[in-house]
């Protein structure tokens, strides 16, 4: 079985400052993948130049087997990356419904004139984009606030949606950055049984960036530790919690 | 939200058309003043104007300033069309209709080969090179010369004489002067009916696969990337439709002229359109229609004030702004008219 997602000796430099250096890691098929570090430690830096956000200066990332390396940011996503943001970006003026839609935009299509002729295709797609996005809603118990504006919805729920939109790409791999941001612990305890829940229901490969090492510690099987752009340790996690340069880098002592 | 948002696109195309049986009547019957009837097709001009550059301020949230450059390309090369068919094709709204289509064509072109350049630019920087852009092609059609004669077109950029013409060649454009005797086609039925076609067609885009790509790329960029949505191919598509429209507008205001001039097209006119979208409410497409015809009526009503007119003028826009954008005002309209919205609120949940 080949792996889900390869990276190799990937590195780039903002100006003088080497952000990312000779990183390297694989996720396996069906993983929940780690990558823990402190503050400004380059983690989200990773995550843009795996969905082409950034380019790398050096090294290779390959997908399922295929080569992604450079590739923009649409192209990634079509690829089979999905992935939400540190700072959560929805379509804020949108409805609820129309974010999950909008997400489902390369799987259902018809043409422009289609669409403003308001031909039989743009009747049958439209009514099976609604189901589909309806159905993601569900899963996340957002289907009563599906005609709401997707800014004016409470924290927990933005979180949410930013997820059930990254899946409605029908991603081969999820990309979730600090999903558990601003929660209390038991908004994170409901985000790790959604996580669990996500990865059984969707078959999913999943590789999240997390502060809160409950969490981490809670649903990951292995974790990478970044420090100043380098890895620190890599491996299971209990052996990299354990691993005393982890310890004094990242946990305190 | 499907229900209400088809309400009130229903109510749009309901208020046109009943504004448009209602003002025809007045026509026919002569009771409308002169003054009135030669406001009808202009009116008509800068509601197709203010909904197609809503398309992109409103709905793409990009920030154009050359609005006018597009209308002015679709204006000349409309004109210029029923010049050279003016004999051939003799029904007048046939003639009109094709030089539309060949108007919004060209304006459709020229909004494309600019967009590709344009589109990479955000924000202030946008606005700026297109405003560049509308000047560019109002001072490059300024200094056009075309004429024609036995042994056909003749082109220049210098003057007239430059031109090198057959004694019974006849100009068709001339520079500065512009195009004169173009056939006076425009009424205010082919006006309505363009304005209807822009409302099908804005509508309709908005609430499809297609709008909701461009509106997520408004909202949130690079959201929209991560998703798989082609950034530059639905902005290039949204100005592209968007400067479609303008110039097929410009053709129904050339056609309501007996001179064309390309200095009429000036930052003025754009700026003009931007206030109606703007007071009307961005992406609001109802809201730019009321705008564009209040504000184009307005200063004609406000010709008794002689010289206070464009200070009472001024005045009223300062007032509309605060009606559809202060947060005391919106509260107060809330709690004194908020019956119909309410109603709507209660069967979304």
């Amino acid at each position: 079985m080949s792996s889900m997602l390869e990276v190799n000796n990937l590195g780039i430099s903002f100006g003088g400052l080497r952000a990312v250096n000779e990183f390297s890691m694989t996720v396996e098929k069906g993983e929940l993948y780690g990558l823990i570090g402190p503050n400004g430690a380059g983690k989200t830096t990773v995550f843009n130049l795996l969905t082409g956000v950034y380019r790398p200066d050096t090294g290779k990332v390959v997908l399922d087997g295929k080569d992604i390396t450079g590739m923009r940011t649409a192209a990634v996503s079509r690829a089979g990356i999905a992935r939400t943001f540190q700072n959560i970006r929805l379509f804020g003026k949108m409805p609820v419904l129309d974010n999950v839609k909008a997400g489902l935009h390369n799987h259902y299509g018809y043409s422009t004139p289609a669409g403003i002729l308001r031909l039989p295709s743009y009747r049958k797609q439209e009514k099976r984009m609604d189901e589909k996005a309806m159905e993601l809603l569900k899963v996340f118990d957002l289907e009563k606030d599906a005609e709401k504006t997707a800014g004016g919805l409470p924290y927990g729920k933005q979180r949410r949606l930013e997820i059930a939109r990254a899946l409605a790409t029908e991603p081969k791999l999820l990309l979730l950055d600090e999903p558990a941001a601003g929660m209390n612990p038991k908004e994170t305890q409901e985000l790790m049984d959604m996580i669990r829940f996500v990865r059984k229901e969707f078959d999913m490969t999943i590789l999240l960036i997390e502060h809160d090492m409950r969490l981490v510690s809670g649903i990951c099987e292995r974790l990478t530790v970044l420090n100043f752009g380098e890895i620190l340790a890599q491996g299971s996690t209990q052996e990299v919690l354990t691993h005393p340069e982890v310890i004094t880098a990242y946990l305190g002592e | 939200m499907k229900k209400k948002k088809l309400r009130v696109n229903l109510l749009t195309y309901g208020i046109v058309t009943a504004a448009f049986i209602v003002m025809q009547s007045l026509a026919v019957t002569g009771s409308l003043s002169s003054l009135m009837k030669g406001l009808l097709v202009p009116i008509c001009v800068y509601i197709v104007l203010a909904v197609s550059l809503n398309l992109v301020v409103g709905i793409s949230g990009e920030l154009s300033l050359g609005h006018a450059g597009f209308m002015c390309v679709g204006a000349f090369s409309g004109a210029f069309f029923s010049k050279c068919m003016q004999d051939t094709i003799t029904s007048g709204g046939l003639r009109l209709f094709l030089a539309m289509l060949v108007g919004a064509l060209v304006a459709a072109f020229f909004g494309l080969i600019i967009g590709i350049p344009v589109l990479r630019l955000r924000g202030d920087y946008l606005a700026i090179v297109t405003l560049a852009f509308g000047e560019i092609i109002k001072n490059v059609i300024n200094v056009i010369y075309i004429g024609v004669d036995g042994d056909g077109f003749h082109f220049s950029m210098k003057d007239q004489f430059s031109l090198g013409m057959a004694p019974d060649g006849k100009v068709l454009i001339n520079g500065a002067q512009g195009i004169t005797g173009t056939p006076k086609d425009a009424t205010f039925l082919a006006g309505f009916i363009l304005i209807l076609v822009t409302l099908f067609i804005v509508l309709n885009l908005i609430d499809s696969r297609d709008g909701r790509a461009i509106m997520a790329i408004r909202d949130s960029r690079i959201a929209a990337e991560s998703i798989g949505i082609n950034v530059t191919r639905y902005k290039l598509m949204c100005f592209t439709i968007s400067a479609a429209l303008a110039g097929a507008a410009g053709t129904l205001y050339a056609h309501n002229l007996a001179t064309l001039t390309a200095s009429k097209f000036n930052f003025n006119t754009s700026i003009l359109v931007l206030v109606f979208v703007v007071l009307g409410g961005m992406g609001n497409i109802l809201g730019s229609v009321i705008a564009a015809t209040v504000l184009t009526v307005l200063p004609e009503m406000l010709r008794f004030l002689n010289n206070y007119r464009m200070l009472i003028y001024s005045i009223i826009l300062i007032a509309m702004m605060i009606y559809n954008w202060s947060p005391q005002v919106l509260e107060w309209r809330e709690r004194h008219f908020g019956r119909l919205l309410r109603r709507d609120r209660k069967e979304a949940e």
